[in-house]
């Protein structure tokens, strides 16, 4: 079943827990945000569309991943609205797709022998934020 | 035999939407005693008030019900209409359907049940009314002005021409408050001081206005028209009346590490000083943390050089009581602190200022003598960052949630004034919304941005950081879309304000409401901006909410004319629902007297004939001019002899059996 | 004192030291460390999607543990310290989340929330205390400049962590007081390391670092200390060497005068 970009908004409110109509627009959170030259969609725009139920084109945006989750647009957005989670929600739902994750586990093993200082915690959280 | 008539008013849709009237109005035609009944789209105007004063006279009603809005928005109509038919205004009762009914449903079924109930609790009521006859009450035709500042100077001025006398009790040693840390004012960019100081020597001048500094109101009593104040002088260590304000004592004290707080800490004083050149009173006072005599009794040299003696140690508080015929708050602002947005590094780099420490250092009379320059190095900067909205229109519990509403035209001014002095200066204004309602405000913004090349850029700052001798901004430009960082010289912070931190327990004090930010609630947002719901308090200045100066001088002179209004007035009339004890039934245990807030209850003794036994007994006296009927001493009798007039405990029980039917 | 241990995986592998020292140090103050005898990964990633139930299971088993030891659980990896708290929290505040977990684990007691999740720092400012971490000291760190980085997960988001001021902490920079050392304030030292992003784009994460270390020596700084081993592998991974990076342990160790005290040092 295909659900439309109008469901798919309902559902990232739901599982972000943000209240993106709260934004009052002022752009703190790509202003702080230190992954905002990596990512194709800046906070304040995955808070907008969010609001506005224009989901497909972020859905698809693989420079998702980049967010790295360091809470800073959470800690400084004035209206609580926490653009993080927001971005979170979509990669999720990208990543519960089939096929809709951009990094597999058979990739990992390169990587450690890449580099043998990379921590398991590293890792584990590859595992656990990129998904088959 | 109750003749009573029930009126139900529309209020055009406002109830007439969600409540069905018409079958209030014929469910109130069967209810007792009820002999009249109809409905209207507006019983407040003339013509609704006429259907009332007819149906009295025509029926001969001894009693009347209005269903319509808030008793707080037109019980007094009311009354009056229904006394001018030669009815007892306490006849009246207001069943409350629209802020208790309709506008609060939405289903039109359930608000017509529930306006039924209200209407019926309140037919109960009135039908055990009795007439009452309200009292007269003295009008102590002097006024209390708490704070300083503009504000309150302004107050007091208008009320002092009017021929009142006014005291002005201000908490720091002297008068003019924030105006008199401003530079310049806009839109019109004229002195702060040229035209703020001429109207604080004329408050010292004034014959009736008494300046009372340094002080504070510790307790109030009493109510509208008769208030009692106590005012606690602190000791200033310096007899007010010998200083002659020449400063010799502030260059030769040795203890020179006080934080400055008129330069709002931008550099230190002495602990004997006179905040600034232009004070009111210009009378020194002795800081008693810092001053070295005083924690440990060596020193003194200010004494020695005083050639006036005015310097008294062992100066105490005094305490000041007097009485009021009004009081009016005039408690002003602070900008908030600044600390918690420390994303922007205003704890840790000195280049970071609000924009309150800016006003200081373009000051001519501040620490830098008015020149621009680096608080962490004196050196003249070449750019300047402004963030706006610092902790306003913020829920996210670091700031406020209101929008301050001065910060947009004072960050305007301040650009404007570096570009126009010093050319070579880059200007870059970070905003959310520019925000510019007032005359010549949105022109004077322009000014900024078109004739004075200063560069507003839509979007915030994120993080501020020091690096090499410069601040680093990292922002973000949300119309070009793109995140920026600038290399700048110092960031300017537009902290939001707040109300002072003394406001809460003045209120407190008067037992004025104040809103969930500590504004000081008026008694209506529109028709009584300057009143407080408490009878006799009146507010002036930022204290009821942000304001800009033209707006505060506006208000203050509003707030004057409404206590000359009272102050002229030679007697009041009291409300007659006040608290009245059943000599039969009181056993003098003294709970209610605990209770009451207002002290209206003593004890008496006397000899009391209860049903042919004669004895002494010791029974509670209500005080009638200071009970203000708030009920409590009702409640904790355990005797049942305390009642209320006009809501007795019979009336209440009615209605509460009126709404359980 | 006797406090339960949480460890997690990376200090049992490439972040020994950390943990290692943590345990000496501890001891030497007085304090035992009771390793949770079957603690599983905490996930590493705080599952933020309100939906994710699984996820958040094996830290729930942790906590659980913990209170039924009856001690407060002690963590010193930030990340680990990250997920236990925000779970906790959610145990504490989200009915959905704890129904579903409850009914999931089916303990003997349902829990809660009711563990106290606390920091190796808090353990030494809040049990121990400063002032006798100082007086503990044998080997002060005269001399020594050294930048706290705090990075994002022990303070952020701060209204479920709690932990200090967010944007302008202390913790660290007093623990480094307590040892004797100079602590170097720096605005960068709770922005983002790059963390796992890493393993897709070292790029970015050298973009992150490089603006770390070079705001930490501008003011001074000739060492950085941290908690978090992801911190440590991008510090580390992402600059020419010329900073050195510790862990907040080591340091704690070295002040202890445990290095040479004779505690048999790590091999």
């Amino acid at each position: 079943m295909k659900l439309d970009e109008k469901e798919i908004a309902g559902i990232i409110k739901e599982i972000s827990g943000s209240d993106v109509k709260k934004c009052m627009k002022c752009g703190k959170c790509s202003a702080t945000c230190p992954a905002y030259g990596e990512m194709k969609f800046h906070p304040h725009q995955f808070v907008t569309m969010v609001a506005r139920g224009k989901i497909d084109e972020l859905l698809k945006d693989e420079t998702v991943t980049r967010c790295l989750s360091c809470f800073a647009c959470v800690e400084r957005c004035p209206r609580g609205v926490e653009p993080a989670n927001v971005v979170a929600a979509v990669r999720v739902l990208a990543e519960r797709e089939q096929g809709g994750s951009n990094f597999v586990p058979d990739e990992v093993p390169a990587l450690i022998i890449a580099d043998k200082e990379i921590p398991q915690q590293a890792l584990v959280s590859a595992f656990r934020r990129y998904r088959k | 035999m109750q003749r009573l008539g029930v009126f139900v008013c529309w209020c055009g849709s406002n109830i007439a939407a969600t409540v069905d009237v018409d079958r209030v109005v014929a469910e109130a035609k069967v209810q007792p005693g009820v002999v009249f009944a109809q409905d209207y789209q507006y019983m407040c105007s003339e013509a609704g008030q006429n259907i009332i004063k007819d149906a009295i006279k025509q029926y001969g009603l001894n009693g009347i019900v209005v269903c319509s809005c808030s008793p707080r928005m037109h019980e007094a109509t009311f009354r009056k209409a229904a006394e001018a038919a030669g009815l007892n205004p306490y006849m009246v009762e207001i069943a409350n359907i629209r802020e208790h009914c309709s506008w609060i449903h939405k289903d039109k079924e359930a608000g017509t049940e529930k306006a039924c109930v209200l209407m019926r609790a309140a037919v109960a009521k009135v039908l055990l009314n009795t007439p009452l006859k309200a009292g007269e009450s003295k009008v102590v035709k002097r006024a209390l002005v708490i704070g300083g500042g503009i504000a309150g100077i302004q107050t007091a001025l208008d009320i002092a021409d009017a021929g009142f006398p006014v005291d002005i009790v201000e908490k720091n040693a002297t008068i003019g408050g924030r105006m008199a840390q401003l530079d310049k004012t806009f839109p019109t960019l004229d002195c702060s001081s040229c035209i703020l100081t001429p109207k604080m020597v004329e408050a010292k001048t004034n014959e009736n206005i008494r300046l009372i500094t340094y002080a504070e109101v510790e307790e109030v009593s009493g109510f509208v028209g008769s208030f009692k104040a106590k005012i606690r002088k602190k000791a200033r260590f310096v007899k007010e009346d010998v200083c002659t304000g020449c400063g010799v004592c502030m260059s030769k004290c040795p203890s020179k590490k006080g934080l400055n707080e008129f330069n709002m800490g931008l550099n230190n004083r002495p602990a004997i000083y006179i905040p600034f050149a232009q004070a009111i009173p210009n009378v020194a006072v002795i800081d008693k943390t810092q001053c070295i005599k005083l924690n440990t009794g060596k020193c003194g040299l200010c004494e020695k050089v005083c050639t006036a003696g005015a310097i008294d140690y062992t100066q105490q508080d005094e305490f000041i009581e007097e009485e009021y015929g009004a009081i009016v708050m005039a408690t002003g602002f602070r900008p908030i602190d600044a600390s918690k947005f420390d994303e922007y590094s205003y704890s840790t780099c000195k280049d970071v200022v609000t924009s309150l420490e800016l006003e200081r250092i373009m000051n001519a009379a501040g620490p830098t003598g008015g020149v621009l320059l680096r608080p962490s190095d004196g050196k003249h900067p070449h750019s300047i960052v402004f963030v706006q909205c610092v902790g306003s229109r913020d829920v996210s519990g670091r700031g406020k949630p209101y929008c301050s509403k001065i910060c947009c035209m004072y960050t305007a001014k301040h650009a404007m004034l570096i570009r126009d002095k010093y050319p070579d200066v880059e200007v870059h204004v970070f905003y959310i919304d520019v925000r510019t309602p007032g005359k010549n405000f949105d022109e004077f913004y322009r000014r900024a941005a078109e004739q004075y090349d200063v560069d507003y850029i839509k979007g915030q700052v994120g993080k501020v950081w020091e690096e090499d001798g410069h601040l680093v901004v990292r922002g973000v430009d949300l119309i070009a879309n793109e995140q920026i960082v600038l290399n700048t010289d110092m960031v300017v912070l537009a902290t939001a304000i707040e109300p002072d931190p003394t406001a809460r327990k003045v209120a407190n004090m008067l037992t004025a409401s104040i809103d969930t930010n500590d504004f000081i609630t008026e008694a209506h947002p529109k028709l009584r901006p300057v009143e407080s719901p408490t009878a006799g308090i009146f507010l002036s200045g930022v204290c009821q909410g942000p304001k800009d100066i033209p707006e505060t001088v506006s208000q203050a002179g509003a707030a004057a004319s409404k206590v000359i209004g009272l102050l002229s007035k030679n007697k009041l009339t009291t409300n007659p629902c006040v608290a009245h004890s059943d000599e039969l039934l009181c056993n003098g245990c003294s709970c209610c007297e605990k209770v009451c807030p207002y002290g209206a209850i003593s004890y008496d003794t006397h000899l009391i004939n209860d049903h042919g036994v004669k004895e002494t007994r010791r029974v509670a006296l209500v005080n009638e001019a200071l009970c203000q009927g708030c009920g409590a001493c009702t409640v904790v009798c355990p005797s049942g002899a305390m009642d209320l007039k006009g809501f007795s405990n019979k009336q209440i029980m009615a209605e509460v059996e009126a709404i359980c039917l | 004192m006797n406090y339960s241990y949480y460890p997690g995986c990376t200090l049992k592998t490439k972040a020994q030291d950390l943990d290692f020292y943590g345990r000496e140090s501890a001891a030497a103050l007085g304090i035992t460390l009771e390793e949770l005898p079957e603690w599983q990964c905490c996930g590493a990633v705080y599952p933020i999607a309100r939906d994710e139930i699984a996820t958040k299971l094996s830290a729930i088993r942790a906590l659980m543990a913990a209170r039924d030891n009856g001690t407060p659980l002690v963590t010193l990896c930030s990340a680990c310290h990250h997920v236990l708290t925000r779970v906790n929290g959610d145990m504490q505040r989200n009915a959905d989340i704890r129904m579903k977990a409850n009914n999931y684990l089916k303990p003997a007691v349902p829990y809660a929330g009711e563990t106290r999740v606390i920091h190796y720092l808090q353990l030494l400012r809040d049990e121990i205390g400063f002032d006798n971490l100082k007086q503990a000291v044998k080997k002060p760190l005269k001399g020594r400049k050294i930048g706290a980085y705090y990075g994002c997960l022990l303070l952020r988001p701060s209204k479920e962590m709690q932990f200090d001021d967010p944007e302008n902490p202390h913790i660290i920079e007093d623990f480094i007081k307590a040892l004797g050392a100079e602590p170097v304030v720096y605005a960068m030292r709770n922005e983002c390391c790059g963390g796992y992003v890493t393993l897709k784009s070292e790029a970015q994460a050298k973009e992150n670092v490089d603006l770390i270390i070079k705001n930490a020596r501008a003011h001074g700084a000739e060492e950085l200390i941290t908690a978090c081993p992801l911190c440590m592998y991008n510090l580390r991974a992402h600059q020419d060497g010329s900073m050195p990076v510790r862990y907040i342990t080591e340091l704690l160790y070295e002040a202890l005068g445990l290095r040479e005290g004779g505690a048999a040092d790590e091999t």
